[in-house]
């Protein structure tokens, strides 16, 4: 049995979502669809739907993402929920607090659900293990390990413009070692039935034994755009040159960087991914990135009406589930 | 099992009388997910009228989400028209308790601010537990709480009454 059997209720149903993994087809169709309701939400002169009424939601951001934690808070808003914002980056982990004190502290606030972010893995699943059993815990990413709302936006995004799965085939381009969007990303599309997904990233970038993940690695990146009909590219971390992986941005930037040359290997009507904020010009070239193919701000779009979906959905579950047992 | 069509000729014939009365000559049709949407769209050929149809699933909108979640199976929303200074004819199969039409009407209001609203619906089954009624009736019918009375379709619609256990 998985380890993150802790996200579904004994009748099967989502109620913390926390990694992708584990989940079958129906969970994520599910996921998928509502979004797919909630899309047009944005659309309407009241851009808010009832539904998490009364409700309160708390971004637990232990590991800093103004971007990330915004467009929770924007799909919570949406809904109708409030929202409260903790960076604990900045309090009180630096006094000292355990994270379990916090986690009671914030929980005596009478809350409904943790959006967690943390540098360390696991964090999030520590959270859902102790918190009370009414409240819902969504990971926002932790450590290495995965990232599963963007995962879901990402095949969302991917879906309205290639539904035809079985005959897909996605390029993956970057730091595959350390990206825990690449990581939920590869399971989401796994479990979708995605026909093919490729991964490209100098041997220093992809994890021993990746083709385990179900992709095929290819280091050289004019082999593996060939003929796809998605390109993802990762953000590369700037950290990262100087742990000696990676010799200099522009080097990256001349072997894997998304160039128009690059682009015209894949199909033509290939869509480019990207989970920003872009490095333009070590990833990815402006002329890509801004060009007609791009879909990079779209996935910010699809990206809250996503987060709306698992939000109401779990929640939706603890209710069900509290009724059932009660 | 039985044929919904003829009800569909009653409904279209109050409904027709009473936009005639009221001097609406360009309403937009909105059908309520499921069967709502299968009746709207017979009314509005019947009645010709142009504007395209509207669909709301008030799945969102529900009173009893913190009972029992959002329903899996829901649909867009689409009004293709704009709502506002719009005569607006919100059409339903089955009106019972009223509160899926309370959560209708708090959906549309979202879109904008029609001009008047009216409700037609197939089945009038009694049984209100809020201040809802409808404009236009297809029939009325007294049913004891345990039977339910569902819409068969999107073709050839049937109404059919269980009894459940």
């Amino acid at each position: 049995m998985s380890d993150y059997h802790i996200q579904l209720d004994r009748q099967d149903r989502l109620v913390h979502f926390l990694t992708v993994e584990g989940l079958t087809h129906r969970h994520l169709t599910e996921i998928l669809d509502t979004a797919e309701s909630l899309r047009g939400v944005a659309e309407r002169r009241i851009k808010k739907l009832p539904t998490l009424h009364g409700k309160t939601v708390v971004n637990l951001f232990f590991e800093a993402s103004t971007r990330t934690r915004t467009t929770f808070e924007l799909a919570a808003k949406r809904l109708s929920a409030d929202v409260l914002n903790l960076n604990i980056a900045t309090s009180s982990a630096v006094k000292g607090e355990s994270l379990l004190d916090t986690l009671r502290n914030i929980e005596a606030m009478q809350c409904d659900m943790f959006v967690v972010r943390h540098e360390q893995s696991g964090a999030a699943e520590f959270i859902a293990r102790h918190v009370k059993p009414h409240i819902a815990v969504l990971n926002a990413g932790d450590g290495r390990h995965a990232h599963p709302t963007q995962a879901m936006l990402d095949v969302f995004t991917i879906r309205r413009h290639k539904p035809d799965f079985p005959n897909l085939s996605v390029a993956i381009v970057g730091d595959i070692l350390h990206s825990r969007v690449a990581r939920s990303l590869i399971h989401a599309l796994n479990i979708l039935g995605a026909g093919e997904i490729r991964v490209i990233a100098p041997r220093t970038l992809l994890p021993a034994q990746v083709e385990t993940l179900g992709v095929h690695p290819c280091h050289d990146p004019r082999q593996g755009l060939r003929d796809v009909d998605v390109v993802v590219m990762l953000r590369l971390q700037r950290e990262r040159m100087e742990g000696a992986l990676l010799p200099s941005e522009a080097e990256f930037f001349q072997r894997y960087g998304l160039t128009e040359e690059r682009l015209a290997l894949a199909k033509p009507d290939a869509i480019v991914m990207h989970p920003a904020p872009i490095n333009r010009g070590v990833e990815i070239d402006s002329r890509v990135a801004d060009g007609p193919q791009s879909v990079i701000l779209e996935q910010v779009t699809n990206g809250i009406a996503v987060r709306m979906a698992i939000m109401s959905i779990t929640l939706g579950h603890h209710a069900r589930s509290t009724e059932e047992n009660a | 099992m039985g044929n919904a069509e003829f009800l569909i000729e009653a409904l279209t014939g109050q409904l027709r009388e009473l936009l005639t009365r009221r001097g609406i000559t360009d309403p937009a049709l909105v059908g309520i997910h499921t069967g709502g949407v299968w009746i709207a769209e017979r009314l509005r050929q019947r009645l010709g009228i142009t504007t395209p149809l509207g669909q709301m699933d008030i799945a969102f909108y529900r009173d009893d989400f913190s009972r029992i979640g959002v329903h899996p199976q829901v649909r867009p929303s689409e009004l293709p028209f704009d709502v506002d200074n719009r005569h607006i004819v919100l059409v339903d199969d089955v009106l019972y308790t009223g509160r899926t039409i309370r959560a209708a009407l708090n959906e549309l209001f979202d879109y904008g601010r029609p001009a008047s609203v009216l409700l037609a619906v197939l089945v009038d089954r009694g049984g209100r537990e809020v201040p809802i009624e409808a404009n236009a009736v297809g029939t009325r019918l007294q049913l004891p709480a345990s039977d339910q009375i569902e819409l068969i379709g999107p073709d050839h619609l049937q109404l059919r009454i269980q009894t459940v256990p």
